[in-house]
């Protein structure tokens, strides 16, 4: 018996739960050399920008332990060859496409939105608040409820009712739980949480930090304890808010703590650099580990470990009940 | 394509390591220039980003082997160097772009520093198969950081080693000798693969003699399959635009002229998307 993986970003339908994270699919047709991407639940762009970037000065990526530090300064083609190029070839073949996007000022952002608006094959937009690796560092615009909101305000009066607007949310805040209440309010229609905390390696050979860019945005299994306490901590205080878990997910089981923990969906990110094929592996593992625990849909398990101790799993007593006469 | 290759000899070249790979997807679709990626650590890793190694033969048994050459510098490679025969390893690939052959029977110079060296032998195959005349310029810091030289003795017209202490052959660098070398054998093209200062200075000697250079860079990468975008470096479009460009997908092989070498690990300000405008103010 198959479990059902179907899951639901606010009202838009993913037949399963597994995305690529921002930034970590290039423009997908890399990723299509390995296998069909139909089969990913959708497949998220990297942060789209209104001018090409050229991004930072090299070296932007150093290895961490259980993890790495990336500064890639949203290298991107810009918004024109993204409409011109890059969506169109996802569009026409039918993938599920969340359009994360970038920006210096709400203003930027806006018209961003507006350019996306009309574009065929947005199946949700993402709003990048918090690259950490934005030139304009004076304004991350995730660190702060308020500054965050002004953007979600923006974008979702701008965009279509039935295309969801995400916010994606930094780990690097006292109260993430402040931030997340404040997107909502202004008109998220779901989270994703995280995006990479900032962090720094310094290069003991050459005595000097070991990115160009000094600081840089930690991925890989080391954040994923950080990513299950945010989902947790949010889908406790706004259990209706879908959530997108994000984080150092690398196999089945990290995806089903982020699912435990509140998430119905699971971004995948830094794994794909391991492993082209990381999201069908994690998709199928964590089928597994569902079918295991007895679970015949996926949305039965979201959210699951925040039961109070001592009661049973909701899905195991009402397959008791079932079998009664 | 991704392969679990079994391990089926190791050996130590000089300073380097080399690993033979039972890998036929590999093997089978593989031209000279193409690289592979390797993740490092066993299954259970917590190194996440995956090493490229250059593969230096490529040979029919077992229905396709490739031999892997690596220097072990960090954790990952030192990991690389302890596998033993019939170890597993999780290979990507072939990636990136393969060299360019000309056409007609050309006179070809091959310009080989520490283990880049190692690309350039299934490059004289194919160029020998297609009646080119090859002559090698290898060079190291020290006779055993010279990789392949007896091999390459075997293959070219002529082979001239450095070696910057004087241990083999000249003393001095790849591009000390390469001059006489292209004016000795009339040469029409060069092919390079090396430490990026000594591409530039590689493609400096094939401007002087007005002949086309081909070069293999050595960048830093964590994914090699162009989605991690690190490993990027200034590059000069068909449309006389520099781009920053991933050497994984649109290299690791380029034209030498069209590097900007000398703006590597920045951000040249007239790129494509530079900050503060860049393309846009120019022309």
């Amino acid at each position: 018996m198959s479990v059902d993986m179907r899951t639901f970003l606010a009202h838009v339908e993913l037949a399963n739960p597994i995305t690529t994270a921002a930034g970590c699919a290039a423009s997908g047709q890399e990723l299509a050399q390995f296998f069909d991407l139909h089969r990913l639940g959708a497949l998220t762009t990297r942060s789209i920008t209104m001018a090409p970037r050229a991004g930072r000065p090299t070296p932007r990526m150093a290895e961490t332990p259980s993890g790495m530090l990336n500064a890639v300064g949203l290298q991107g083609p810009g918004i024109e060859a993204f409409l011109e190029r890059e969506l169109p070839w996802l569009a026409q073949r039918g993938i599920k496409t969340i359009v994360s996007i970038g920006g210096g000022t709400v203003a930027e952002y806006s018209t961003l939105a507006r350019r996306l608006a009309d574009a065929p094959g947005v199946t949700a937009l993402e709003v990048n608040l918090s690259c950490p690796n934005m030139e304009d560092r004076g304004r991350v615009f995730a660190r702060e409820g308020s500054a965050a909101a002004e953007v979600i305000a923006s974008v979702r009066s701008i965009m279509r009712y039935d295309v969801p607007v995400v916010a994606k949310l930094a780990p690097d805040v006292a109260d993430i739980v402040s931030v997340a209440r404040a997107c909502v309010d202004a008109g998220a229609d779901a989270l994703s949480m995280i995006n990479n905390p900032l962090g720094m390696a310094i290069d003991t050979e050459a005595l000097r930090p070991s990115l160009a860019a000094v600081t840089g945005g930690l991925s890989g299994p080391a954040v994923l304890p950080l990513a299950v306490r945010c989902v947790w901590q949010v889908h406790a205080a706004l259990p209706g808010v879908p959530l997108i878990g994000v984080g150092g997910v690398m196999t089945g089981k990290d995806a089903f703590q982020l699912v435990l923990a509140g998430a119905c969906a699971v971004g995948v990110g830094t794994a794909l650099f391991h492993d082209p094929y990381a999201c069908l592996r994690i998709e199928r593992e964590l089928e597994e580990l569902l079918r295991a625990r007895g679970f015949q849909r996926l949305a039965d398990a979201v959210g699951l470990a925040h039961r109070p101790p001592g009661s049973a799993p909701r899905h195991l007593l009402v397959d008791t009940e079932e079998s009664t006469p | 394509m991704q392969v679990t290759g079994t391990v089926l000899t190791t050996r130590r070249v000089d300073a380097y390591h080399a690993l033979t790979v039972v890998a036929p997807g590999i093997a089978e679709r593989y031209r000279p220039g193409h690289f592979v990626s390797v993740a490092v650590g066993g299954p259970h890793t917590s190194m996440v980003t995956r090493r490229a190694l250059s593969i230096h033969d490529v040979k029919a048994d077992y229905g396709g082997t490739v031999e892997l050459v690596f220097t072990a510098r960090g954790a990952g490679t030192s990991w690389l160097a302890e596998r033993r025969a019939r170890d597993t390893l999780d290979l990507v690939g072939p990636l990136g772009r393969p060299f360019p052959l000309p056409r007609d029977p050309v006179h070809c110079v091959l310009v080989g520093s520490e283990y880049g060296s190692a690309v350039l032998f299934p490059l004289a195959d194919a160029l020998l198969a297609r009646g080119c005349r090859v002559d090698f310029v290898l060079g190291g810091a020290g006779a055993e950081r010279v990789f392949g030289a007896m091999r390459a003795r075997r293959m070219a017209e002529t082979t001239t080693l450095t070696t910057e202490d004087g241990s083999l052959g000249l003393r001095g660098k790849v591009t000390d000798a390469l001059p006489s070398v292209i004016a000795d054998t009339r040469a029409d093209a060069v092919y390079a693969c090396a430490p990026m200062e000594t591409l530039r200075a590689v493609t400096a000697v094939g401007m002087e003699f007005d002949i086309p250079v081909q070069v293999a860079v050595e960048e830093a990468m964590a994914c090699g399959i162009g989605v991690c975008m690190t490993c990027v470096l200034p590059v000069i479009g068909d449309d006389g635009a520099t781009r920053m460009v991933r050497a994984c997908a649109e290299g690791p092989v380029f034209r030498g002229e069209r590097v900007r070498f000398e703006d590597v690990g920045t951000i040249p300000f007239d790129a494509l998307g530079a900050p503060g405008g860049g393309a846009r103010h120019v022309g």
